[in-house]
């Protein structure tokens, strides 16, 4: 039989629901795994230990009384660190954040906690969400399940490497500019970052306002489905929050492909594009359209304007949303200084790492006088008619497909020397974010190296359930993906 | 011959709204709560934590910005002020500076019956910062979050203003409107209205604009009047002396009578301002200003001719009972149910304001049931309790909100309004009296005094002296 701890979420739900599996053992499998793999993985920063078997309980009772009747309640999950939760620390992987433990729950964890999820701790992350293999983090290197030497991309590296690892069948991450769906692709699981305004951003310690939306990740789309069925819809305490109708967990995954018109766009397959990345997304495309998908070429304009607009909006909100990280309430404060500025100053300075120093600096120049019209108004203008290039695609397809990296996961140590090239990595991603999109990166194959990849449906604004029921299907076609193949003793 | 010169005067106003709740989240704006109870993870700037707009604020800003005669922007926004300071919790101030709710208006003023324009040039809608409290004890400083997030209103007017005259004839101008709209009570001590005086002086006859101060911490109409006359001379001398105005903020020090510099405007801070990617842009639709036009309550002028006219008060009269909306109110519903206006309008203007003169209050704090006046009006009207005695009610009704019939009862105030007793008593004083009553007609009319003096004792002082008076004549 299957190992407990790497059945799906939804499967562990139902045999939780009719009493053939106890919450206890389903929590006890997850925690076995932490054991045998954190000490080589590291995706954990802060484990749930204390109250933990008081929640076991709590829920149990709760199933048994029906309290908790949704698909996954009893089902153990991570939450990345950037999402607060009371009483767990939440760092954003950040000396800035060592100590600091919120006195609320975010939006997306209550609604968890409501549904009768049990929380297991959070995971490892960029700092402040700021990069794209988890290597910024100012506590520990996350490694790649597949091949320790290699990244779990980021920003949400630590929930993508704990879910394809079994630490846990699905976990929260957090998406700016790619950071679910790339270190997805990295680690051979499904992320999906919902529309902008889909799930509530209350609790989500910001990087980038108009761009964050929290989002699910878990090894198949149906768990991802469930749990962004459990996260999703509108939220009074914030005013981006959406509060367009849901669909229920059966219509967001079915419907097949027949019918369906996919795009993809020529300008995302190009130059950059690893050539084994390039041909398993063609060769996935060709097995859908074989299903009675519309498959058609499309060319994607203002693709050079995609990296920079994206920094530019990113840094410049980032810039001013960090400010509050000064010493005076919370977090870090600079044992050395001995007036005002220079507490400010220092505690800054010793706080944050460098990457996060580059992007504060980068977007503090972009709003600064005389160059808010020539950087920041310009990225805006650039997102605007990016965003006419996809409304025009959506008038012609359902779907969007594009790889979700352009290579498969770097080797640690290799990509924080040049950020420049980090950042150009970002280019298949970050549209989605400009233009508040939906979009899930699923695994379509491994390369040479035994690396995965991972294909990215994306969808038009509230089409979740497209994308949701391509990705299934697709998903279906390919068969059972292959488990991270590391030997972890 | 020295050469003449002109001031000009822009304002720049803050008003602290009236809502009961904080301008992005559910905590109190209450005044004087412990350090740090009214606040939140909104307002105290926890990582996380979200801002999401009261709409009553949005209302409050369009109610005065009809009344400022402003255009408004049907599309407006909120952009981040980004700047260290300890008592602004996220580091940035949530502003308007693109898109302001309120623009273009303007205020009509009158100084000694001159009616002048001033232009308003925005208005926008804002939080209000925390408090630091620098503890010398413990030589640290602490920082109070029960003001950060309260809501504001800054008013920007153009430098249309020549005097102190005119400056104090706008804000009072600018505070009876709010106090009408219910939108602020505009208090300059209590800090809920706040004005900074932009001041430049130039030659008279000359269009340019000289180099301008600001002057910040002006708490009373008298600082401002004080800090305006004594800017003008310093930049006058300055300029008589060929020397340059440094464009600076300088702080009013109510001690010393005078203002000081406190940092010029070159190292002035760039702001970084954008919009806030937080908030959605707030947009006024057609119902929602037309529902708010109709809601316009009357302001001061179009009242005060309505109470020349409807109730027969002089200009002064009504001039001073609608200088607060409040008191107006109180007046119109008093006159109307004791049918008696002027006395109404005397009885509140003459005991009102002197009692509340007294106290140090302002007419909003009157409250009593105007039922209970007007009661106590018609009494003395009917000449059930003299005028000494009423006014002792009076003080009792402003006090405790008595029922007047019920305590001039309980207190023997009653005065027995049956002529039968009266004439009676009146007889019997004239029958014990016969010499005076003689000295009377006689021609000496000094001794009147002394037979109603003998009435009011035989009524032991419950009669109305004018009908005692009444009743002696028409015998004697
Ligand atoms: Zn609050």
């Amino acid at each position: 039989m299957e190992k407990l701890c790497y059945m799906s979420a939804l499967e562990l739900g139902q045999k939780i629901q009719v009493g053939e599996l106890q919450v206890r053992e389903a929590v006890d499998s997850c925690l076995r795994q932490i054991a045998a793999v954190e000490s080589s993985l590291h995706a954990f920063l802060a484990r749930n230990e204390e109250g933990l078997e008081e929640r076991i309980c709590e829920v149990e009772t709760g199933i048994r009384e029906g309290r908790y009747s949704g698909p996954l309640a009893g089902v153990p999950a991570a939450v990345k660190d950037n999402i607060c939760t009371r009483g767990l620390p939440t760092t954003c992987a950040s000396k800035m954040l060592e100590h600091f433990v919120p006195t609320f729950d975010a939006e997306a964890v209550r609604r968890m906690e409501a549904e009768g999820m049990i929380l297991l701790g959070k995971t490892n992350m960029d700092e402040f969400a700021m990069g794209s293999t988890t290597e910024t983090s100012y506590f520990q290197i996350t490694v790649n399940p597949w091949n320790r030497e290699h990244v779990p991309g980021g920003s949400s590296g630590g929930s993508c490497a704990a879910v394809a690892a079994g630490e846990v069948p699905v976990a929260l991450g957090s998406d700016t500019g790619g950071s679910i769906r790339q270190p997805a692709s990295y680690c051979g699981v499904c992320g999906l970052k919902p529309t902008y305004g889909r799930v509530s951003r209350y609790g989500l310690i910001a990087y980038a306002s108009s761009l964050d939306q929290i989002g699910p990740i878990g090894r198949t789309v149906a768990d991802c489905a469930a749990l962004f069925a459990v996260i999703s819809g509108r939220d009074e305490k914030d005013s981006t929050s959406s509060g367009r109708p849901l669909e229920t967990l059966k219509e967001l995954i079915s419907g097949g492909l027949k019918g369906m018109r996919i795009g993809v766009p020529k300008e995302l397959f190009g130059e950059g594009t690893d050539e084994e990345v390039r041909k398993a997304i063609l060769d996935a495309a060709r097995s859908m359209k074989e299903q009675g998908a519309q498959m058609e070429e499309f060319s994607l304009g203002l693709t050079d304007y995609l990296i920079p607009a994206y920094y530019i909006i990113a840094c410049a909100e980032a810039s001013s949303n960090l400010e509050r990280f000064d010493g005076v309430k919370y977090g870090y404060r600079s044992p050395e200084a001995t007036e005002l500025h220079e507490m400010y100053r220092k505690s800054r300075q010793e706080g944050f790492g460098a990457e996060v120093k580059r992007r504060i600096l980068l977007g503090s120049f972009v709003l600064s006088s005389g160059y808010y019209d020539a950087y920041y108004l310009k990225a805006l203008k650039a997102k605007a008619l990016i965003k006419e290039e996809f409304d025009r695609a959506f008038e012609k397809y359902d779907c969007i497909l594009a790889p979700a990296a352009p290579s498969t996961a770097p080797k640690l140590g290799t990509s924080l020397t040049s950020p420049l090239k980090m950042y150009l990595s970002d280019i298949d991603t970050v549209a989605v974010n400009l233009c508040g999109l939906p979009a899930v990166s699923v695994p379509c194959g491994l390369d040479s190296k035994g690396l995965p990849i991972g294909m990215q449906v994306i969808g038009n604004r509230f089409q979740e359930k497209k994308i949701l029921q391509a990705a299934a299907a697709y998903e279906a076609l390919r068969g059972g993906f292959t488990r991270a193949g590391l030997e972890w003793r | 011959m020295a050469k003449q010169y002109e001031t000009v005067i822009g304002l720049e106003v803050h008003v602290e709204l009236a809502t009961a709740t904080k301008i992005f989240c559910g905590c109190s704006t209450k005044f004087g709560g412990r350090p740090n109870t009214h606040t939140c993870p909104v307002c105290t700037g926890m990582p996380g934590s979200l801002p999401v707009l009261n709409q009553k604020v949005v209302e409050y800003a369009l109610k005065l910005g009809l009344a400022l005669n402003c255009e408004i922007n049907r599309y407006c926004q909120f952009d981040r002020k980004n700047y260290f300071y300890p008592d602004n919790p996220q580091n940035y101030q949530i502003s308007q500076l693109y898109l302001p709710i309120c623009h273009d208006g303007y205020l009509e003023i009158d100084v000694s019956g001159e009616k002048k324009k001033i232009r308003i040039h925005e208005m926008h809608m804002e939080e209000d910062a925390g408090k630091l409290i620098h503890d010398e004890w413990e030589d640290c400083s602490l920082v109070d979050y029960n003001r950060s997030g309260v809501p504001l209103l800054e008013i920007v007017s153009e430098p249309d203003m020549r005097t102190a005259e005119e400056v104090i004839a706008y804000l009072e101008k600018l505070r009876m409107l709010c106090r009408y709209l219910g939108v602020s009570d505009c208090k300059l001590q209590e800090g809920s209205m706040r004005a900074d005086v932009n001041l430049s002086v130039r030659e008279a006859g000359s269009r340019g604009l000289g180099t301008r101060t600001e002057m910040k911490n002006l708490n009373s109409f008298k600082a401002i009047t004080h800090a305006i006359e004594g800017e003008r001379e310093r930049q006058i001398e300055l300029l008589a002396d060929h020397r340059q105005v440094v464009q600076e903020t300088r702080r009013w020090d109510d001690n010393k009578e005078a203002s000081y510099g406190m940092r010029s405007k070159e190292d002035a801070k760039d702001y970084r301002y954008f919009p806030d990617p937080d908030l959605q842009p707030v947009v006024i639709s057609d119902e929602w200003l037309k529902k708010l036009r109709g809601e316009q309550p009357e302001f001061q002028e179009e009242r005060r001719e309505r109470f020349q006219k409807a109730y027969g008060l002089s200009e002064y009269d009504a001039g001073i009972l609608t200088q607060s909306r409040h008191l107006a109110d109180l007046f119109e519903t008093v006159a109307d149910l004791s049918g008696f206006p002027k006395k109404t309008a005397n009885w509140l203007m003459v005991e009102g304001l002197r009692i509340l003169k007294e106290k140090g209050q302002e007419p909003e704090e009157l409250s009593f049931t105007p039922k209970h006046l007007a009661e106590l009006i018609q009494a003395v009207e009917r000449g059930e309790i003299n005028h000494a005695n009423a006014r002792l009610v009076f003080e009792q009704i402003l006090d405790a909100d008595v029922e007047p019939l019920h305590f001039m009862e309980e207190q023997g105030m009653r005065m027995v309004s049956d002529d039968g007793a009266l004439a009676a008593a009146v007889e019997e004083t004239l029958c014990e009296n016969p010499k005076v009553v003689e000295e009377y007609r006689s021609g000496k009319e000094k001794v009147f005094g002394f037979l109603v003096g003998q009435v009011m004792k035989k009524m032991m002082g419950k009669a109305d002296p004018g009908r005692v008076n009444e009743l002696l004549k028409k015998r004697l």
